[in-house]
């Protein structure tokens, strides 16, 4: 920031919002322009709304959403959806796959954008540069284009045969067909330990409360973190042991010409879910390189001065500064992630975009079932999106 | 910005490669395996790009690649419209530079000329992407009219940068407009061809102007709303951003293309598929610039509103002349970013079957010379580089432009 810079202003003081009137006296040219503004939507609305429903009698569409409840009458691949279930089922179906991206997708990108990040910061000059060439150009093409060209190395021929499968320990079976991943096997048990794990998990937040305000008032090193986990994965172990394995993992296994067991998905699936990664890696990096480089040079120095080491430094004045800078976009770029799990229907994989559009030919009435996706896209965005306020909130009141 | 800074290091090459290459045992091993990686990679692209690729597929629909299904017979109407867009960003460039001259000398500082081997490496992309859509043609002529264009860049540049300050410089601003709207007059007017026959780089062109050119005051005034001390203006373009921040450019295109039309009057023609996927685009994309220029408001400090009512400015005067223009210097570079992004994001109207560069790009592999022969790389390769070139540019540009303001502010 250049030396002469205004100060930051308090928060609520900031310009384009005028200071509020006292309460209690009523400003009649406001009250006005507000009624005229909500009156201008709605009426907007209604009048868009009887556009709908005139337009669909001429047309001899339904205007409700029973369609709902009729067949779907479209098959989706790797589900054993039947074109006989309503329409609120398939739905489900589309859902459940935009997760199965969204998820995976998330964690993959946080990974490899960390790495990449690190990576544009190294010393090593090498290493610098091609993480930058990865950044820029993967960064500055759109990623329906990236998702196309996996899509297509993987029809060209760049992934091996079935026979000839890739495997990743035996848990992720990638060939030209299909990716094959290791699945959990749901038996008696499974209820009854995953009830386990929630109450090591309990256990563990418990506990890393306690040990933060016990250090709060002795300064006894708390170290929640690495304790909390030690207890979470003991107690977990030791309940998967006294109830006797009681998950199963069902591995892919070369069956004569094709795979069994492990859950499989389309070669479209792994387009997507690996385009996605790559694209929003990048962004990833330069987030994480960005707040490194944000905090302010002199904590560095003020660090080096107090004579921590590289990793005290890091881990006790460099990351958890950059952290805080780096919440909010990164939270973005993961909305990012989730919405784009809709280009999946350009390597026809069944998500919900996609799914909605496969039901909208098959007669279900266009405008409500566009309706629906949006609502249930919302639901999936504004968790994230409100999360990434409060975030963003949060972090200014610690700033100034 | 420091006119006393340590002159800068100047390494034998030993001695860099010792720091920064071979520091350590660790380092070493880094460097030997990403040098392997760096050195295989070029081999790769060398290989592709001058090798083992057969470029006849992109040689032989190099038109639609630019210009979709435009009809030949008016071709002319293209390049006369591109010189039109080229006279004017040269207007823009030299204005622009006119502008930070001054200003640099206003405060003190000299102003910067970069050197004629800076300017240039700053548009080798684009300068490297003529040269391949010029490499690719046929007959000569392309090439002479793209030289023809780069003269015309820089004769209205240099002749911008002269112009003096005050009533001749806007009267500038106003050539450069009205080359914009001469351009798509050229195109559609005077028995022009209607943008529904347009497609390509033409087509990906003109829906990231326009998407921008819409859905930017737009977002300025959802920006304000949404500060407003109305709370039901606030609520409701609060309410207008998070709908459709919430929902995927996609599925608004498709939506566009199936549902919008029940929204009009059965008394009226509904507009055309291509008019209906530019709504949806405005409607996604004002959403997002709202969010950025509310960043900018934000970082506006209250004192100088105050400031500004001291003097006993009025309201639209505090706004316009006080507010906005620091408000939109400071998120220039989130601006830019989010153009870029609309460019990327008009790739998706090529999802729901509008013939724009990345469409084209697909559907040429699908002609009975080149199906099933393994050309996806060779035609995705040619897209992607144009994305990436217009990308990489515009925030380079946009980069420059950010640090050139700081500067400016220091």
């Amino acid at each position: 920031m250049p030396a002469n810079a205004p100060p930051p202003s308090p928060p609520g003081a900031a310009a384009g919002r005028a200071p509020r009137r006292p309460r209690g006296r009523l400003d009649l040219g406001a009250v006005g322009l507000q009624v005229l503004a909500v009156a201008a939507v709605v009426a907007l609305v209604v009048y868009l709304a009887d556009n709908v429903s005139t337009n669909q009698r001429l047309l001899g569409i339904d205007s409700d959403f029973s369609y709902l409840d009729d067949p779907a009458g479209v098959l989706v691949a790797f589900s054993d959806f039947s074109p006989g279930q309503p329409v609120r089922e398939i739905l489900l179906v589309g859902l459940k796959n935009t997760a199965l991206v969204a998820l995976p997708g998330i964690a993959l990108t946080l990974v490899l954008g960390t790495l990449l990040g690190i990576a544009r910061l190294s010393p090593n000059w090498l290493l610098r540069k091609a993480a930058t060439l990865y950044v820029e150009t993967l960064r500055n093409i759109p990623p329906v284009l990236v998702i196309i060209f996996v899509n297509a190395a993987v029809v060209l021929g760049f992934l091996p045969t079935i026979q000839e499968s890739f495997s990743l320990f035996g848990l992720v079976e990638l060939n030209n067909r299909r990716l094959l991943v290791a699945s959990p096997v749901w038996t008696d048990g499974t209820a009854a330990w995953l009830v386990v794990v929630g109450v090591g998990v309990v256990a563990a937040v418990v506990f890393a409360v306690l040990a933060t305000r016990r250090s709060f008032r002795t300064g006894v090193p708390h170290r929640r973190v690495s304790r909390g986990v030690a207890i979470a994965v003991g107690v977990a172990t030791a309940g998967y042991v006294v109830l006797g394995a009681p998950v199963a993992l069902s591995r892919p296994v070369l069956d004569g010409p094709s795979f069994s067991g492990g859950a499989a998905m389309s070669t479209g699936y792994f387009a997507l879910l690996a385009g996605l990664v790559l694209y929003t890696a990048s962004h990833i990096a330069e987030i994480v390189r960005g707040s490194v480089q944000a905090v302010a040079k002199g904590q560095v120095e003020a660090a080096d001065a107090l004579g921590l080491s590289t990793g005290a430094r890091l881990r006790f004045v460099v990351l958890p500064q950059a952290f805080r800078i780096a919440i909010p976009p990164t939270l973005n770029q993961f909305l990012n992630l989730t919405k784009n799990t809709s280009l999946g229907l350009v390597v026809a994989y069944s998500e919900l975009t996609l799914i909605t559009q496969q039901v909208i030919g098959n007669g279900s009435p266009a405008v409500q079932s566009t309706l629906v996706l949006m609502a249930v896209y919302l639901c999936l965005t504004l968790p994230i999106s409100a999360l990434t306020n409060v975030a963003n909130r949060r972090l200014q009141l610690v700033e100034r | 910005m420091n006119p006393t800074r340590p002159p800068a290091q100047r390494d034998e090459p030993w001695t860099w490669a010792r720091r920064e290459l071979f520091s350590g045992p660790v380092n070493t091993v880094v460097s030997v395996v990403f040098g392997a990686a760096l050195a295989y990679v070029a081999y790769r692209i060398v290989a592709f790009t001058f090798l083992n690729t057969e470029w006849e597929v992109v040689r032989r629909n190099l038109r639609l690649f630019m210009v979709g299904r435009f009809p030949i017979d008016d071709l002319w109407r293209v390049w006369a419209a591109g010189y039109l867009v080229v006279a004017a960003i040269g207007i823009g460039a030299g204005v622009t530079g006119a502008v930070a001259a001054e200003t640099a000398v206003a405060k003190g500082r000299p102003p910067t000329r970069l050197p004629t081997a800076v300017a240039v490496g700053r548009f080798a992309p684009l300068l490297v992407l003529v040269v391949v859509l010029v490499s690719l043609t046929r007959t000569v002529v392309p090439g002479l009219l793209a030289v023809g264009a780069v003269a015309t860049l820089l004769a209205s540049r240099t002749a911008a940068h002269r112009v003096p300050a005050g009533r001749a410089r806007a009267l500038a601003w106003l050539v450069a407009l009205g080359a914009l709207v001469g351009a798509f007059l050229v195109l559609t007017g005077f028995g022009g061809v209607g943008w529904d026959a347009w497609g390509g780089l033409l087509l990906t062109l003109f829906a990231t102007v326009a998407g921008i050119v819409l859905s930017f005051p737009l977002g300025i005034v959802l920006a304000f709303g949404r500060r407003s001390r109305l709370p039901a203006v606030r609520w409701l373009s609060g309410a207008y951003i998070e709908l459709f921040r919430g929902v995927p450019l996609v599925t608004l295109l498709i939506i566009s293309q199936v549902s919008l039309g029940f929204f009009f009057p059965t008394s009226v023609d509904p507009p055309s598929l291509l008019a209906r996927g530019l709504i949806a685009i405005v409607l996604f994309e004002s959403a997002y610039m709202a969010e950025v220029v509310r960043g900018g408001l934000q970082s506006v400090p209250g004192g100088q509103v105050e400031a500004a009512q001291a003097l006993g400015l009025r309201r639209r005067h505090v706004v316009r002349r006080v507010v906005l223009p620091q408000a939109l210097r400071a998120v220039i570079p989130a601006t830019v970013g989010q153009f870029i992004s609309l460019f990327k994001d008009t790739s998706l109207l090529g999802v729901v079957a509008f013939f724009e560069l990345l469409r084209v790009s697909q559907t040429v592999l699908s002609q009975p010379d080149f199906r099933a022969q393994g050309l996806d790389a060779v035609t995705l390769g040619f897209a992607g580089f144009i994305y990436w070139v217009v990308s990489y540019t515009m925030s380079k540009e946009s980069r420059r432009l950010e640090r050139r303001l700081g500067a400016d502010r220091a």
